[in-house]
């Protein structure tokens, strides 16, 4: 009785006279190799060459700050909510006074934290994020030795203040408001 | 007069020190950009780029190995045959080496006014000699393997030295009938007989095919490396070499490839002699340029095959080495008997 109908019938085909000399089968393998010698490789030389991004790609991430140069995240917490891989945890901490060219709100993060080893790069916080804060890059997370070292602060993921150390983050943003 | 005759002889000497040195130095170049040729053959052949980084396209690459051989840790197993086993690829080498001697590189070079003669030692049992040291090749690969008192080394010398003695008797039968056309053991007399068209592969195309698998299997290479087999055996007969004694028996592996391929362009495919072409053109430098050019074709074609071809299991291999090859090269050698008789006699 068959259960499936993907079981195949064993054959014991005696082998032809052109079989066995193996010879015409060993010239068509050695045609086949050769047209790959022609053939163009796909390999990039890594970290020489960069292959293009799709304008969506989701990697390093970004804490935004606006025109003035402060800090956009409030510390809400959503993205930590959000976070399928619980890789976000962070400590809100109230503004001083004197600070307010540094954070946009009376709430900051003064401790934000990713661990990029539990990250999953899925943009889900980015859509949580009402201050428009975080953003995923195009950028690739640095390789590393130690695990300790992918527990990114603040000093990796805030965006610096100089108009030359900002990341632009336009196409990040268009994407999520055409699929919002 | 004896002056006249010193001098001679030293002259002599000198001529053939310096032959040996060159040869000595090409075949050492070639073993070791065959290793880079390899690695980029199949690199290209599987869609790769292969070694790209060690000077332009990776063409340092060899030196770069070497340092990497010479600066490894020498191991030496604790239980090993220590005597042995430091010998095996010495010996191994030495015999890879030596078959160069009278292998005619070319007719003679014109350099300086001088005279030069192209091959080392124009001796009348050539082949005989050349085959006779390949069968002592199996030698480094069995003490190699037997010394470093491991079972996998031991299987892989094993397999390689009955792949060996097997595959040999349908070489040398397959020579017979070249030998039998030429009448002559020296490979100068057999090469200068294949001038314009007369190549021996045209008169002996059965006699070729069984040559150049022998020479497959003779060498441990793809698809009879039943020596080495990584993935049955880790490393064969050298698993627990390391550092330039590894190194030694890698690079003999590439050198009797290249004799391997000198000598098959040598008895089927005219050595130095190319239609058209006169060796003695620029100086006779012509001909050992036309011997290059085949011998790396052949080189070229080794490699083709080995990263085309999956490895023989081991019964297949003896089945063909005994049960096809050897009857065919009967075959062939009376083949070769009777049209000598019916056509010459």
């Amino acid at each position: 009785m068959q259960l499936t109908q993907r079981s195949k019938q064993v054959v014991h085909k005696e082998m032809t006279f052109m079989e066995r000399i193996y010879l015409p089968a060993i010239l068509k393998g050695m045609f086949t190799t050769l047209k790959h010698f022609f053939r163009r490789t796909n390999t990039l030389s890594y970290p020489k060459e960069h292959r293009e991004f799709a304008p969506v790609y989701r990697g390093w991430h970004v804490l935004k700050r606006d025109e003035q140069g402060r800090e956009n995240c409030t510390a809400c917490g959503l993205c930590a909510v959000a976070c399928p891989a619980e890789a976000i945890t962070m400590e809100a901490a109230e503004r001083e006074k004197g600070d307010e060219h540094l954070y946009r709100e009376e709430k900051y993060a003064a401790v934000y934290e990713i661990n990029m080893l539990r990250c999953i790069f899925c943009g889900l916080c980015e859509e949580a994020c009402p201050k428009e804060a975080i953003f995923l890059t195009d950028r690739i997370v640095p390789s590393d030795y130690v695990r300790q070292e992918f527990i990114f602060g603040k000093d990796m993921l805030v965006e610096g203040v100089e108009p030359e150390k900002r990341i632009d983050v336009t196409k990040r943003q268009r994407h999520l408001v055409e699929h919002k | 007069m004896i002056d006249m005759i010193l001098l001679y002889d030293f002259a002599l000497f000198a001529q053939k020190a310096g032959l040996i040195v060159v040869v000595f130095a090409i075949t050492l170049g070639v073993a070791a950009y065959s290793t880079y040729g390899e690695r980029k053959i199949a690199a290209f052949l599987q869609d790769r780029l292969g070694p790209s980084n060690a000077g332009p396209w990776g063409l340092l690459q060899p030196i770069a190995d070497g340092v990497k051989m010479f600066t490894k840790e020498d191991f030496i197993p604790n239980k090993s045959e220590r005597w042995i086993y430091i010998l095996a690829p010495g010996a191994f080498i030495f015999v890879a080496l030596m078959t160069s001697a009278v292998i005619p590189w070319g007719t003679r070079l014109t350099l300086f006014g001088m005279d030069l003669d192209l091959q080392v030692t124009d001796i009348n049992i050539g082949i005989l000699y050349i085959m006779g040291f390949v069968s002592l090749g199996v030698y480094g690969i069995m003490l190699g393997g037997w010394a470093s008192n491991n079972k996998y080394s031991l299987y892989g010398a094993i397999r390689a030295s009955s792949q060996m003695i097997s595959y040999e008797l349908a070489m040398g039968l397959s020579l017979i009938a070249v030998i039998m056309l030429s009448g002559s053991l020296s490979l100068r007399t057999i090469v200068d007989q294949q001038t314009g068209f007369g190549w021996n592969v045209l008169y002996q195309p059965l006699g070729f095919i069984l040559f150049f698998v022998c020479a497959l299997a003779e060498c441990n290479r793809a698809p009879f490396d039943m020596a080495e087999c990584e993935t049955e055996l880790i490393g064969g007969y050298h698993t627990e070499y390391s550092s330039m004694k590894l190194g030694f028996f890698l690079f003999a592996e590439y050198i009797n490839m290249f004799i391997s391929c000198t000598v098959i362009s040598s008895l089927y495919f005219g050595g130095y002699h190319f239609p058209g072409i006169d060796p003695n053109w620029l100086g006779g430098l012509m001909g050992p340029i036309v011997l290059f050019s085949k011998i790396f074709f052949f080189i070229f074609v080794f490699m083709w095959i080995r990263w085309t071809l999956p490895r023989f299991r081991y019964d297949q291999l003896m089945h063909l080495g005994w049960k096809s090859l050897i009857p065919l090269a009967i075959l062939n050698m009376l083949l070769t008997g009777a049209g000598v008789l019916l056509f010459e006699g």
